[in-house]
């Protein structure tokens, strides 16, 4: 039942993924009847915790978690191709700003407070970094994450002689809204971030960049940015996660399967449009939620990973542009209108 | 004091062998087949699992499993370059597109060959003992093990650098690292040549895992962090250069044994920092061109 309920609130959050897809793609068609739908399902998902089960919420809640850290990857590395392994380093930021914040503060402020943290993070890290070669960026990215865990446990045990740190919770269904929240405004900041001036520079970096240096973009500047940007979901999500987890160590907040996973998501769905990290991370997470409640019967609950593991070398070789490469050869084969063209690159 | 300083810096060349034979594989890997192998480290703890079966399996001598694994870890690199990388290949546009598929293909092995390995051997941290007699060198305490380890790498090393420089495949696979195009058309079978060096790749990371598990305790998760260190040490000594592979290894040996004798929790911490500090300084590493 739980898995009916959230599977149908994830396609609704892939319909307004493809909605804003289609309002930047300049399609003019059934613009009303398509927002009405828009609402419809937003409604649709706002309104789970009244009709769905109790554990319904809460499954979407980490839906919507992986999705926002999918979709706000790809936003900086789908473009650029700079690929990023720094997700869970913000994320664990956005962990730790909250573990240090919470009791004292209401949500709205550590979850601005920690995503802010992790913009002030990016910053710093892009504009050390952004001037490396694509593979140097990669590696450096996860050394982050790792420098950043093993300092923060040695300060954890030497200097304030803790562990980890207890979260002040907060219930379910605030996490679920507040999750939703940050969501909606990852949807409209992507929509005006594709629409702008900037937008276009940051594309046009993904296709040449020495080209879009040329002609007058400071290819630079706008990296950093759109890579703080990103940043910023990442960390004001992890704050929100925070209250969910009730205790947090450095181990937990700064795991690197909160880098790979989200990475997993987006290839698989397809980066070249909005809606395939959503389709990416509500298919996984399901998935994930699926084999590691029937794994754990057997006493194998980790062993999801294997399983992505081949999933994620299966969709490289045979969906080079994801889920969104196979529906958009479809739905062209279809309509049998011109040469197929793909939109997404690795 | 003396002794002290002489200990840290024996056993720093020691676990910098070990860290000079993974770099050595990763760099033949990305240097040459253009593949950043994440999963590299995983064949050190499979290597060290395959010896600690035979060994305690079969009573072989731990350095003459070399003979068995070695080939069959050998294959395992060729057949993967063969069919899955050489599809990749195929299948990009450009060396970049090819290089992050690579990359996140190797994410896809990586958790496969862990999880399986997991599946087989369990979590714990497993050992056996072998040539564990202390050694004496001028007043400071080894053991014999580490000993027969440091040279072991060291000849590898040698003999690794004596067949790229004099041996005709070693020609052709520098011609390949090069500029593979131009080397296909001079007649080097070139799809061959990256999957001998994607194998010997993974044949180096196999024979370090042979060693270490003669050293040290080994569990089926340790492999990323050897990953991890392999491509700093690849950076430190710079892609493609077999005394850079040696010589970025020495020195985060010895890194690692200063930091180890002082404030263990902050090893990895230093090993980041040396790379932090080089990407920004020379990302090129110390040998590069």
């Amino acid at each position: 039942m739980q898995y009916l309920l959230t599977s149908i609130c994830s396609l609704c959050m892939v319909y307004s993924g493809w909605f804003i897809d289609r309002l930047l793609g300049k399609e003019k068609r059934g613009k009303w009847l398509t927002s009405g739908v828009l609402l419809l399902t937003l409604a649709l998902v706002a309104t789970l915790p009244v009709y769905g089960t109790s554990y319904a919420p809460i499954l979407m809640t980490t839906i919507i978690l992986y999705i926002i850290l999918a979709v706000s990857w790809t936003m900086f590395s789908g473009p650029t191709g700079y690929m990023s392994l720094a997700t869970a380093a913000f994320f664990g930021v956005g962990i730790y700003t909250a573990a240090f914040m919470a009791g004292d503060f209401p949500p709205p402020v550590f979850i601005l407070v920690g995503g802010a943290a992790s913009f002030i993070l990016a910053l710093g890290v892009g504009a050390l970094t952004l001037r490396l070669r694509g593979i140097y960026f990669a590696i450096f990215t996860f050394g982050l994450v790792e420098l950043i865990r093993h300092v923060l446990a040695f300060i954890e045990l030497h200097v304030t002689g803790t562990r980890g740190r207890f979260v002040f919770g907060v219930d379910n269904e605030t996490i679920f809204y507040y999750m939703l929240g940050v969501f909606v405004l990852l949807m409209i900041t992507a929509y005006f971030l594709n629409r702008s001036k900037f937008g276009l520079a940051l594309r046009s970096i993904g296709e040449y960049e020495a080209a879009a240096a040329h002609t007058g973009v400071n290819v630079t500047m706008v990296k950093i940015v759109t890579f703080a940007v990103s940043a910023f979901f990442m960390g004001a999500v992890g704050a929100i996660w925070a209250t969910k987890l009730h205790y947090v160590d450095p181990g937990i907040a700064f795991n690197p399967l909160f880098t790979f996973i989200p990475v997993l998501m987006a290839i698989f769905g397809g980066m070249g449009l909005l809606y395939g990290p959503i389709i990416g991370a509500a298919f996984f997470t399901l998935l994930k939620e699926f084999l590691t409640t029937t794994l754990a019967k057997y006493g194998l609950g980790e062993l999801y990973m294997l399983f992505f593991g081949v999933i994620l070398v299966a969709a490289i070789l045979f969906m080079p542009n994801g889920v969104v490469g196979v529906i958009q050869r479809l739905t062209q084969k279809w309509r049998k209108g011109g040469p197929v063209e793909e939109h997404a690159d690795t | 004091m003396f002794a002290s300083i002489l200990d840290i810096i024996i056993d720093g060349l020691f676990m910098g062998g070990i860290y000079a034979l993974l770099a050595m594989g990763l760099s033949l890997q990305y240097g040459v087949a253009r593949v950043l192998n994440v999963s590299h480290g995983e064949f050190i703890m499979v290597g060290a699992f395959l010896t600690l079966a035979l060994h305690t399996g079969l009573g072989m001598n731990p350095i003459l499993t070399l003979v068995i694994i070695g080939p069959i870890i050998f294959i395992v690199g060729y057949l993967l370059h063969r069919t899955l990388f050489s599809a990749l290949l195929k299948s990009s546009p450009s060396t970049e597109v090819f290089e992050g598929k690579s990359l996140l293909a190797t994410f896809g092995l990586l958790f496969i060959i862990q999880n399986v390995a997991v599946l087989i051997w369990g979590s714990a941290t497993r050992s056996y003992s072998y040539l564990a007699s202390p050694v004496e060198i001028a007043g400071a305490i080894t053991s014999l093990n580490r000993m027969v380890t440091l040279g072991i790498t060291i000849a590898i090393g040698l003999a690794f650098y004596i067949f790229l420089a004099r041996s005709r495949m070693g020609k052709a696979i520098r011609a390949a690292a090069q500029d593979p195009a131009t080397a296909g058309i001079m007649g080097v079978n070139i799809n061959n040549v990256l999957a001998l060096c994607f194998g010997f790749g993974l044949l180096m990371a196999g024979i370090a895992g042979v060693l270490y598990s003669m050293c040290f305790g080994f569990y089926t998760t340790m492999g990323l962090g050897f990953t991890i260190i392999a491509i700093i040490v690849v950076v430190l000594g710079g892609l493609g250069s077999i005394p850079g592979s040696f010589i970025g290894g020495f020195i985060l040996g010895i890194v690692g044994q200063i930091t180890n004798t002082f404030e263990a929790e902050l090893t990895l911490a230093a090993y980041y920092f040396i790379f932090i500090v080089l990407l920004l300084v020379r990302p090129k590493g110390i040998m590069g061109k």
